[in-house]
């Protein structure tokens, strides 16, 4: 048994037209057990900038609370928000630091940038950074959400069918994956606007 | 403070060791580690009349998965000199890239453009340091004062000084092409197509090499040709979704769907069993003695 599968996630980020979208699923387990089915996967860093944690749940909020306190530094110190690129190099540092023990955790990091380009990038659990220009995926239905968003993606989506289209990629990818799903959740990102959905799907 | 305390100033490089007990207890109880982001990869170098030429695959695998069709295996480390790198992705990058800080660094120290040979010494101090375990397999090539010079570096930290060198799991396919066809004193055109035929070489026969091939090309003046020669590009129409808007349905449809050869065998209805027509008589015996 891999400890990714200990607590089984799926995370999904896609890119549009001006905007982005992150997903994951619900469900936290301890094997093949369900404990909630309403866990927070994907977390906000500041307005503009989302990270999403997959793997151990341990791991997972212990780097989120190193994020946190480091983006709050960053914040005192330079009066200003971290930038995507910026944070996807500190997730990366932080990351690498353990090289030879590491967190059980691959991030999927989803921001707007300047001139509001959305940005995308995913690390292994090592730190090695993978810029994507349409979509990242992680977590134990990532070979599933692979083959779903590679059919369904298109360039240039606007955010109601970039909507769409990820929560069909989701549903589809985690009702292959005997330990993600109980729904989802999705955030849509635009420059004037974060919305936040919730998705139901099969409860088992 | 203690050093216990998660709340503390941020470390100040360097690795940390603090969850190793814990990850070993959890090998202990049978957890396997996860598969690293590796750069399996075909990466070559060679030295031509005015300089060096770098080439390199585009894909980076995860396990069996191909989890980047197009990420950047040849690294910046001075504006005359560009490393390639095989192994684990998480360690090529971050040794290139200090690597490179610490040349720009040394830059500004001395006022003097960087030498290969100082990339080369900074490097294989790393990795020697650690014994092997920073999984970086690495091909060095610039041009400086002394000239063009091309290097390898294996992850345990010993060099070799070649005029033409592969690495990676498609390095033994790139090696053939280059021992039958390489020569001293190549031009340009004639070096860059030696090395998009050894990338090539690795693409088709490895298969932890594939996507794009990215050439870069180091002469004198220190102009750089980065080259991308695309092979499989991507089309989108292929696939069109019809989303019902309230969520519940996909309707998949595919368009212009060519296939490659197509055989179709008539059937004849007989005796009210269909049967193809080639086999009728044969198949028709069979019944007979079956009814009886």
């Amino acid at each position: 048994m891999s400890i990714f599968e200990y607590n089984g996630s799926a995370l999904v980020a896609m890119v549009g037209k001006n905007c982005f979208a992150i997903a994951s699923d619900r469900r936290l387990g301890v094997q093949l057990q369900t404990i909630a089915t309403d866990f927070q996967r994907i977390h906000k860093i500041h307005d503009r900038l989302f990270i999403g944690l997959s793997g151990l749940a341990t791991d997972a909020q212990t780097l989120y609370q190193r994020l946190m306190f480091r983006h709050k530094l960053y914040q005192l110190r330079e009066e200003r928000d971290m930038k995507p690129e910026t944070f996807a190099s500190l997730v990366s540092a932080l990351l690498y630091e353990k090289r030879f023990g590491p967190y059980f955790c691959q991030p999927v990091i989803a921001g707007l940038s300047d001139d509001d380009k959305p940005f995308i990038c995913t690390t292994d659990s090592i730190g090695a950074k993978e810029l994507a220009k349409d979509f990242v995926v992680a977590g134990t239905a990532g070979d599933s959400l692979y083959g779903a968003c590679e059919a369904m993606f298109k360039p240039d989506m606007e955010p109601e069918e970039l909507f769409e289209t990820l929560s069909q990629a989701l549903l589809a990818s985690v009702d292959r994956d005997c330990l993600s799903g109980w729904g989802g959740h999705i955030y849509i990102v635009t420059p004037t606007e974060v919305k936040e959905c919730t998705l139901k799907g099969r409860m088992d | 403070m203690s050093s216990s305390s998660i709340v503390e100033a941020p470390p100040k490089g360097g690795f940390s060791f603090d969850l190793c007990k814990r990850n070993e207890m959890l090998s202990g109880k049978g957890v396997k580690h996860p598969n690293y982001r590796k750069t399996g990869t075909t990466i070559v170098g060679l030295i031509f009349q005015d300089g060096v030429i770098l080439g390199a695959d585009t894909r980076a695998t995860s396990g069996p998965i191909v989890c980047d069709k197009n990420c950047e295996k040849i690294h910046f480390m001075a504006p005359n000199i560009y490393c390639c790198g095989a192994g684990t992705a998480a360690d090529t990058e971050s040794v290139t890239d200090m690597v490179s800080s610490q040349l720009q660094l040394h830059r500004y120290h001395t006022g003097r453009e960087s030498r290969v040979i100082t990339a080369l010494t900074l490097l294989k101090k790393h990795l020697f340091n650690y014994q092997g375990h920073i999984s970086a397999a690495l091909v060095l090539g610039g041009v400086d004062c002394t000239g063009p010079h091309l290097h390898t570096i294996y992850p345990h930290g010993s060099t070799d000084t070649l005029p033409f060198a592969t690495m990676g799991s498609g390095s033994l396919a790139a090696m053939a092409v280059f021992e039958s066809k390489y020569k001293e004193g190549l031009n340009k055109k004639e070096g860059i197509k030696l090395v998009t035929e050894a990338i090539c070489s690795g693409i088709f026969n490895d298969l932890g090499s594939g996507s794009n091939v990215d050439v870069c090309v180091i002469t004198k003046v220190g102009k750089l040709l980065p080259d991308i020669f695309q092979f499989l590009g991507r089309s989108f129409s292929l696939y069109q979704f019809n989303f019902v808007l309230n969520g519940c349905g996909t309707g998949g449809k595919r368009i212009h769907e060519k296939p490659l050869k197509t055989q179709s065998t008539h059937i004849r209805q007989c005796e009210g069993i269909h049967l193809p027509q080639e086999d009728r008589l044969v198949s028709l015996s069979l019944l007979q003695q079956i009814s009886i």
